[in-house]
């Protein structure tokens, strides 16, 4: 198959045409006939995506299942994958047919809802696959149309101030982006990823309105790519959007948030920042550093007083986020290779989360955290589920959430002890806020009069929980499914990396000898 | 030569010829009776003139002694405006007759402003270009206080002369000084005199006049005063025929004058252009979020939307102006599916233009809220709408030229703008259901929401790639400046 990722990539949009254009009626036939076919167009994809996996080739560190035809103003329409972008697109298309399954109960709009999340999917397998700068940029901001409508119209009381906050936030931070990718294609005179990774920007200090820029026009662009991901990640101090749109959006919107949106910074991250501009990198990986050391700990400790669910466990997103940019700028192979895993392992662990809020919200229709308590008396099968994915979130040897976390410190401390050794004290602040989450919602009497009723999970909430539950394990005892698959290309990519930067070394040291 | 020269003027004299026989059937005959059948005819005369500019284009031609210059430029810009007049034609028909204002006179008057329009792009001369731009004001200036008993479309037309008359002014003070230093009105003495050695200060302050009156006329900021007044007074129809051609076509002049005239001396006008582009794109984003009127809010929109085609002008480089055309056909796209929209907002029998009245409009009408939220996301320029696609063009063009600083106040300024657009989604898809708008969209204005949102939301796809708009964008660019 020539064109496997356009069709992994364009089939979600194809079913949301089609229920667009066929669909008509919204009783409660035509709103389970969307929810089938969404479901059935999303289990398509992933099963589509599978090939993927049997005809890429992780020894091969370049870019494979290519595909280019020329588009306009010079650009082209290039997709692929590489060791880097591949597990990527295998998530989300894992995770959006439990996403669509775990919406069953909503109706109001359902039809308009399958759409919007159907063409959310296509635009972000888009982003991983995509091999042009204007392409990629266009599937990275596109998406926020879906999702602006998503949290607006399916969301919570305040949807419409986290809405507008969500989408502006995110927006001011890519049109920097847009800019400084406009100025790679003056510079380099292509667009065209694979050619960019080969282009050497200008590291040369530069002179700009009286201000010595170290780093030259890779600083410049290197900040204006850092805007757009670091929001996106998101970074502390820009992370405040970030609970908002959580608390906010429905269960499937902080799903596909959580998992998959916030992995398109770290991923911007590897794909730009790091090859395309490493000295720039190098200059300003400090800086990433203890932000990411602040973010684990200052948001671990927000993350504690927190009175809502969804609230808590957005801000334990940003404090593991915290984790892939530390991983990301230590820029070794443990360090890169542990962000990667921390991504995927995150985009089951925190989707699980938000799916696991979502069970008792559907019951209860509060996230207040006081108004629960004694689940377990009702609810065993539910208790060892949400059990199970805070032991993960804590990063418990066996699950996946350890690997991620341990890598990503043993790739930090080579680089920067302290960094290493304060944000190690994240995973035990993660683990009190998890835990005491945990206990408060979980244990203790079984008081309030309104719980007495409770039921636990049904046979659909049970299905929605077991592949990740079998995800989450499979990769703490055997990790090596993921860092076998990444390991040559993040190799490929630390070794250009570290020759960038010994040769930039060299000619600044020539140029200071003469 | 005489022969010669009308044969170039054919599209002109065709126009100017209908008009003056129309009015006389009309006069003569059932007056407004037929102003139903007029419009929908003149309509169909501007597609087919446009048609005809399209296929017989022919390299470059001058009429009378340079005063008139027939090139790819000039015919990208009449067909776009023909075009676009059209469109507007027909969208605004129903309306006008709704509202008892379909007058034989109105699509009279609007091939008159066309024909000067025409003149305008084709200008290749102080005088022509006065004369073209007098007679697109004159025109215009009638139809906006088309409805004669409203205060506020009198207003707007009152308003609209005494500033257009003043912009006027200044545009022939500037000609004057660019005469008097120059030697003549000819553009090509002009570039001549601009480009020998340093250009003599009078002539600079000749250029400057001009192009204050020029940015009157395309409503950049601080020349915009007029826009949201006029816009709102004026009948919604007229409003959407101020929004797109005659934007087209001073836009278009814009370029003609400083290139064709003042080419040679880029950095001495790259400037001023550069501030009229920031200063607009800024204050259209910023005064357009208090609006409450949609009419008014579209006004700010142009404004700021004038500002980035400026950007791709202050470039000053071939790319620029192509970037410019790429987006100057996008933006009246655009608009003339927003006003489509507009023109149909009616409750109770009556039009409305309040923005709130469209709260909650996605539960009862989900396909034209759809195709609006199109609009809305590409107005604001977000990808993959085609919006995207022409900032994207004016941004290369200015970062190429080296003017990235135009590029980030650009970004920063849509950003802003993005503010207010995605209000008028919230208010349709988030909504407080209340009562809203009732009205029954006409045929035509249905066909137009819809072809040009569909435009929009698939345009750019690999394989349809804008339908060949950058090329032939390019290649008036090419002709423009040498």
């Amino acid at each position: 198959m020539d064109n496997l990722l356009s069709i992994v990539t364009f089939l979600p949009l194809i079913a949301a045409v089609i229920l667009a254009v066929f669909l008509r009626g919204d009783d409660a036939a035509a709103q389970l006939n969307a929810k089938r076919l969404a479901l059935a167009a999303t289990s398509a994809t992933f099963l589509i995506s599978l090939a993927i996996l049997t005809e890429f080739d992780p020894n091969d560190t370049g870019f494979q299942l290519v595909e280019e035809t020329a588009w306009l103003f010079g650009l082209t329409y290039k997709l692929g994958v590489d060791g880097i972008s591949v597990l990527f697109v295998l998530l989300t298309t894992f995770l959006m047919p439990i996403t669509i399954a775990s919406c069953w109960g909503v109706n109001t709009r359902v039809k308009e809802y399958m759409i919007a999340l159907l063409v959310l999917e296509t635009l972000m397998i888009g982003v991983f696959v995509a091999l042009d700068l204007v392409l990629f940029y266009l599937f990275f901001e596109a998406g926020l149309i879906p999702m602006f409508l998503i949290i607006g119209i399916w969301g919570g009381k305040d949807r419409i101030y986290a809405a507008f906050k969500f989408f502006l936030y995110t927006f001011l931070g890519s049109v920097l982006m847009l800019v400084a990718m406009i100025a790679m294609y003056v510079d380099a005179g292509t667009t065209d990823i694979v050619d960019l990774l080969a282009h050497e920007f200008g590291a040369g200090p530069i002179n700009l309105m009286g201000w010595q820029i170290a780093g030259g026009m890779q600083m410049l662009l290197w900040l204006a790519f850092f805007a757009s991901f670091a929001v996106k990640m998101p970074m502390w101090p820009v992370h405040t959007w970030l609970p908002d749109a959580h608390v906010q959006a429905p269960t499937a919107g902080s799903v596909v948030l959580a998992a998959i949106l916030l992995k398109m910074g770290g991923y911007g991250f590897l794909r730009f920042s790091l090859p395309m501009f490493p000295v720039a990198s190098d200059i300003m990986a400090p800086l990433v550093l203890w932000l990411s050391v602040i973010a684990i700990i200052y948001t671990s400790l927000v993350a504690m007083v927190q009175e809502d669910m969804k609230k808590l466990i957005a801000y334990s997103s940003v404090a593991h986020m915290g984790f892939v940019t530390m991983g990301i700028f230590a820029a070794n192979q443990q360090g890169v290779d542990g962000a990667i895993f921390q991504m995927i392992s995150h985009g089951f662990i925190s989707g699980a989360l938000f799916l696991c809020v979502g069970v008792i919200y559907d019951r209860m229709h509060t996230r207040d955290i006081d108004a629960y308590g004694g689940l377990v008396v009702r609810m065993p099968a539910y208790a060892a589920v949400f059990m199970l994915f805070t032991m993960a979130n804590v990063g418990l040897p066996g699950t996946s959430g350890f690997v991620g976390e341990f890598l990503t410190l043993i790739g930090v401390f080579q680089v920067n002890t302290w960094v290493g050794v304060l944000a190690a004290t994240g995973v035990i602040l993660s683990a009190a806020y998890a835990l005491w989450l945990y206990r408060r919602v979980v244990f203790g009497d079984l008081i309030k009069e309104s719980l007495k009723s409770i039921t636990d999970m049904d046979r659909r909430e049970r299905a929605i929980f077991a592949p990740l539950i079998v995800m989450t394990l499979l990769l703490g005892v055997y990790p090596s499914l993921v860092t076998d698959m990444i390991g040559p290309s993040v190799a490929a990519l630390v070794s250009t990396y570290d020759i960038a930067l010994a040769a930039h070394a060299a000619d600044a040291m020539v140029a200071t000898n003469n | 030569m005489t022969g010669a020269d009308l044969a170039i003027l054919i599209p002109e004299i065709v126009l100017s010829l209908f008009a003056m026989g129309a009015l006389m059937a009309a006069v003569y005959t059932s007056k407004d009776g037929m102003a139903a059948t007029l419009t929908s005819g003149t309509a169909l005369i501007f597609v087919v003139i446009a048609f005809y500019i399209g296929v017989t284009a022919d390299g470059t031609s001058m009429a009378f002694g340079g005063m008139f210059v027939d090139d790819a430029f000039a015919r990208f810009a009449k067909i776009t405006i023909l075009l676009s007049a059209a469109a507007v034609l027909l969208i605004g028909r129903d309306y006008m007759q709704k509202a008892d204002i379909l007058r034989f006179e109105y699509p009279v008057l609007v091939t008159l402003s066309v024909v000067g329009m025409m003149v305008m792009v084709s200008a290749g001369d102080l005088i022509a270009l006065y004369m073209g731009l007098e007679l697109q004001s004159l025109a215009l200036y009638v139809i906006a206080s088309l409805r004669r008993d409203s205060v506020r479309s009198t207003e707007a037309g009152l308003k609209y002369f005494i500033l257009g008359a003043l912009s006027s002014g200044l545009l022939l003070y500037g000609a004057s000084l660019t005469y008097g230093y120059a030697g003549t009105t000819l553009f090509s003495g002009i570039i001549e005199t601009a480009t020998a050695g340093e250009m003599p200060l009078g002539l600079l302050f000749g250029l400057v006049f001009v192009m204050a009156g020029l940015a009157f006329k395309v409503s950049a900021a601080p020349f915009h005063m007029w826009t949201p007044d006029v816009y709102e007074g004026a009948p919604t129809p007229i409003t959407a025929l101020f929004a797109t051609a005659p934007k087209v076509a001073a836009m278009a002049l814009f370029a003609r004058v400083v290139y064709d005239a003042f080419g040679g001396a880029v950095g001495d006008w790259q400037q001023i252009v550069a501030f009229l582009a920031v200063f607009s794109m800024f204050l259209g984003a910023v005064a357009a979020i208090g609006q409450t009127d949609i009419k008014r809010l579209m006004a700010y929109s142009s404004i700021s939307h004038m500002g980035f085609a400026l950007m791709g002008l202050a470039a000053g480089t071939e790319q620029g102006v192509t970037a410019m055309l790429i987006y100057m056909a996008i933006y009246v796209t655009m608009n003339i599916g927003t006003f489509a929209f507009i023109l149909s907002m009616e409750k109770d029998g009556r039009p409305v233009t309040e923005i709130s009245a469209l709260s909650s409009f996605a539960s009862r009408e989900g396909t034209k809220a759809l195709a609006l939220l199109i609009l809305m996301f590409s107005l604001a320029g977000v990808p993959p709408m085609v919006g995207f696609f022409g900032k994207y063009a004016v941004l290369l063009a200015a970062v190429d030229a080296g003017m990235a600083w135009l590029a980030i106040a650009g970004v920063i300024a849509s950003v802003i703008g993005a503010y207010y657009y995605l209000r008028i989604v919230y208010l349709m898809y988030f909504g407080q259901a209340r009562e809203g708008l009732d009205g029954r969209m006409g045929a035509v204005q249905y066909a137009g929401l819809m072809a040009m949102a569909a435009l929009i939301a698939l345009a750019w796809l690999p394989g349809v790639n804008l339908l060949g708009l950058e090329s032939m964008a390019a290649q008036a660019a090419e002709t423009l400046v040498r």
